[in-house]
């Protein structure tokens, strides 16, 4: 089995990947890092600091989607790849194929970490630490607050309220909305089965009709800043933070079901020839420093794990850093199917998209 | 001296080989091997399930409705992309080509293919704002009096559609105009000597010799029209999926590259069929 994923992958993106593998590796010596990022690290305001504090180049390939990102170190050579941020469900996938190295836990920040975020049951596998949270966040609602009832966007119901017909974006990406129709079944995020599919495809239909569309981080943000749209269905903090110095009047709300726990986490790939300079990356992104730029990244804004991260006081109201802790006890942790159950989920999905 | 006629035979016996050699050694390694491999790896199923081969991942095209809508999708929006882009794109060409002084030609096409010259994306999100409700169009609209309240443009087939539009009229302009040019003038003189009108002119001479550089367009609109992730996932508004997002939502989490090439590779037998309908009826054209 192991052999057929490997093989896809060598097989399908042999030529971009390789490209970029061979690029980097020839140029590639102890002074560089090589990371596999989601966008909010390829900020230079991000990396500038571990840079000229360690002497050193570090080369980020970004990707959307764990998929995308395995098949990537797929079609690598061993030893390409340092660092990897992956969604911290997936930690495991990367643990299974073999690709992570075991964390030093004894040498990081991990007491700052906000308990709530520590995601042991994925950042962890048979007593071993291969992830570490570095970012959290919610798919809840996010909307415009001069445009819609701060009220009305307490409970989930209002999604598919006709009087907000055609004023809704949902976000395209399956497993948080699921989460949040989930939500709104009455089901709890942590226990579901293919059993809860029917009641979660309602939801999804109705918010569906009463949506204008469906669109990905750009289009999505688009759309709710430029009045396209009031309403998000998914967004939070990583969509009204980064736009409220432009735009003061888009916020977010943890509605009465409940929030989806979105976090992001660092791994350490095993074949990595600069351990010890990976190692020092994801501290440096622990401390208080990176934590702070990591959190206020241009791409996306998202709260930091670290409780001793060091933002502004505007930079925590924003951020609603004060509030995490309500927050965090009315959150549903991100739902983390198996193969067969992701499947069918992104079956209803797609049956979704193609409702008219 | 028998000897080395022989190498010579053998020499001249080989020599296309020489020249057609290196384009074909090409073709393979990167055309045939790689739809080869696609081809087993569709048969393969993502970790979790069979090991085996299997016709699984075709199956659940066809069986899936939400699956082969993505194709009926496709179809029509191509079908209508191509249809329009075709009647906008003729009457452009015979004004560049029959309208436009001679030395201005020159200037006129190269002002005909600047949308090229921007990104592709680029220009999809600025077609974005510009049919967004507090667009250019709404605004217009809506100040001219032809609407009362700003209607949605942006996120619709309508925009994925006129996106494309946009794009392959330039495409197709080109290809048109180049038979129009290949049109010897004295076609016309000779259908006026004859007593034909302008429209009988244009219907019995020109539309008919003109019709491979049309069909030669037309063609390439649909193979890159149906094959476009980029415009129908920026200005569609995923309220509908087409092939291309298809394919790649089976890639963003899950990976599911078996289930990926299946897609692909049905969606290429329709770009197959295409091209030889394509094919077959210029042949008839030129017998």
């Amino acid at each position: 089995m192991k052999f057929q994923r490997s093989a896809a992958g060598r097989l399908f993106g042999t030529l971009l990947a390789g490209m970029a593998a061979a690029f980097l590796s020839a140029g590639a010596d102890a002074q560089e890092l090589n990371a596999l990022v989601w966008c909010d690290h390829s900020d230079p305001e991000v990396l500038k600091p571990f840079e000229e504090a360690n002497g050193v180049k570090v080369n980020v390939k970004e990707f959307e989607g764990t998929g995308a990102g395995l098949a990537i170190v797929e079609q690598s050579q061993p030893g390409d790849w340092d660092v990897m941020v992956i969604d911290s469900i997936d930690v495991r996938r990367g643990v299974e194929k073999g690709l992570f190295e075991p964390l030093p836990e004894d040498q990081l920040p991990l007491a700052d970490i906000f308990p709530d975020v520590m995601m042991d049951q994925h950042g962890k596998v048979d007593g071993k630490r291969y992830g570490v949270t570095e970012k959290f966040g919610y798919n809840t609602i996010g909307f415009n607050k001069e445009k819609v009832d701060p009220a009305d966007m307490q409970s989930l119901a209002a999604l598919a309220d006709p009087k907000y017909k055609s004023r809704i974006a949902i976000y395209d990406y399956y497993l948080p909305v699921i989460g949040m129709a989930a939500l709104a079944a009455g089901k709890k995020t942590s226990e579901l089965t293919e059993d809860d599919l029917p009641a979660i495809r309602d939801v999804l239909l109705k918010w569906k009709a009463n949506s204008k569309l469906v669109g990905e981080v750009t289009a999505s943000q688009t759309a709710l800043a430029t009045g396209e749209v009031d309403i998000l269905v998914g967004g939070g903090e990583w969509v009204t933070a980064g736009l409220a110095k432009e735009n003061p009047a888009l916020d977010f709300s943890i509605p009465k079901e409940g929030g989806i726990l979105w976090s992001q986490s660092l791994a350490m790939f095993a074949a990595s020839k600069n351990k010890g300079l990976a190692l020092k990356f994801i501290q440096y992104i622990l401390s208080p420093e990176g934590q702070a730029r990591l959190a206020t990244s241009s791409c996306y804004w998202g709260m930091p794990a670290s409780q001793k991260a060091a933002l502004t006081d505007q930079e925590r109201k924003t951020l609603r850093f004060d509030e995490q802790k309500e927050f965090l006890a009315r959150a549903q942790p991100y739902p983390a199917p198996d193969a067969d159950l992701d499947k069918k989920m992104q079956d209803v999905w797609t049956e979704m998209l193609q409702a008219q | 001296m028998k000897g080395g006629q022989r190498t010579g035979d053998l020499h001249s016996a080989l020599r296309p080989w020489y020249f057609a050699g290196p384009a074909t050694l090409w073709t393979v390694a990167f055309f045939v091997l790689p739809l080869a491999a696609m081809a087993v790896v569709s048969l393969w199923t993502l970790e979790g399930q069979s090991t085996d081969f299997s016709l699984a991942n075709y199956r659940q095209f066809f069986a899936n409705p939400s699956y082969y809508r993505a194709m009926i999708n496709s179809l029509e929006v191509t079908a209508i992309v191509t249809v329009v882009s075709v009647l906008l794109a003729y009457p452009l060409a015979w004004i560049l080509a029959e309208g436009v002084p001679e030395r201005w030609q020159r200037l006129a096409l190269i002002l005909a293919i600047l949308p090229f010259w921007t990104s592709y994306v680029v220009r999809s999100y600025s077609w974005l704002l510009v049919l967004s409700e507090r667009g250019v169009v709404n605004n217009v609209l809506v100040a001219s009096g032809l609407l009362n309240a700003p209607v949605q443009l942006a996120n619709t087939r309508f925009a994925t559609i006129l996106g494309f539009v946009h794009f392959f009229v330039m495409l197709l302009t080109l290809t048109i105009y180049a038979s129009l040019k290949q049109l010897p003038r004295t076609y016309r003189r000779a259908a006026a000597d004859l007593g034909a009108s302008g429209l009988q002119t244009f219907r019995h001479i020109i539309l008919p010799l003109t019709m491979p550089g049309i069909m030669v367009g037309a063609f390439l609109t649909f193979v890159l029209a149906i094959g476009d992730y980029v415009t129908p996932q920026i200005l569609g508004g995923n309220n509908e999926l087409l092939m291309p997002q298809l394919i790649m939502l089976q890639i963003g989490r899950r990976g599911d590259f078996p289930l990926a090439a299946a897609l692909s590779l049905i969606l290429m037998l329709v770009v197959t069929v295409a091209y030889l309908a394509a094919a077959r009826w210029l042949k008839l054209e030129r017998a």
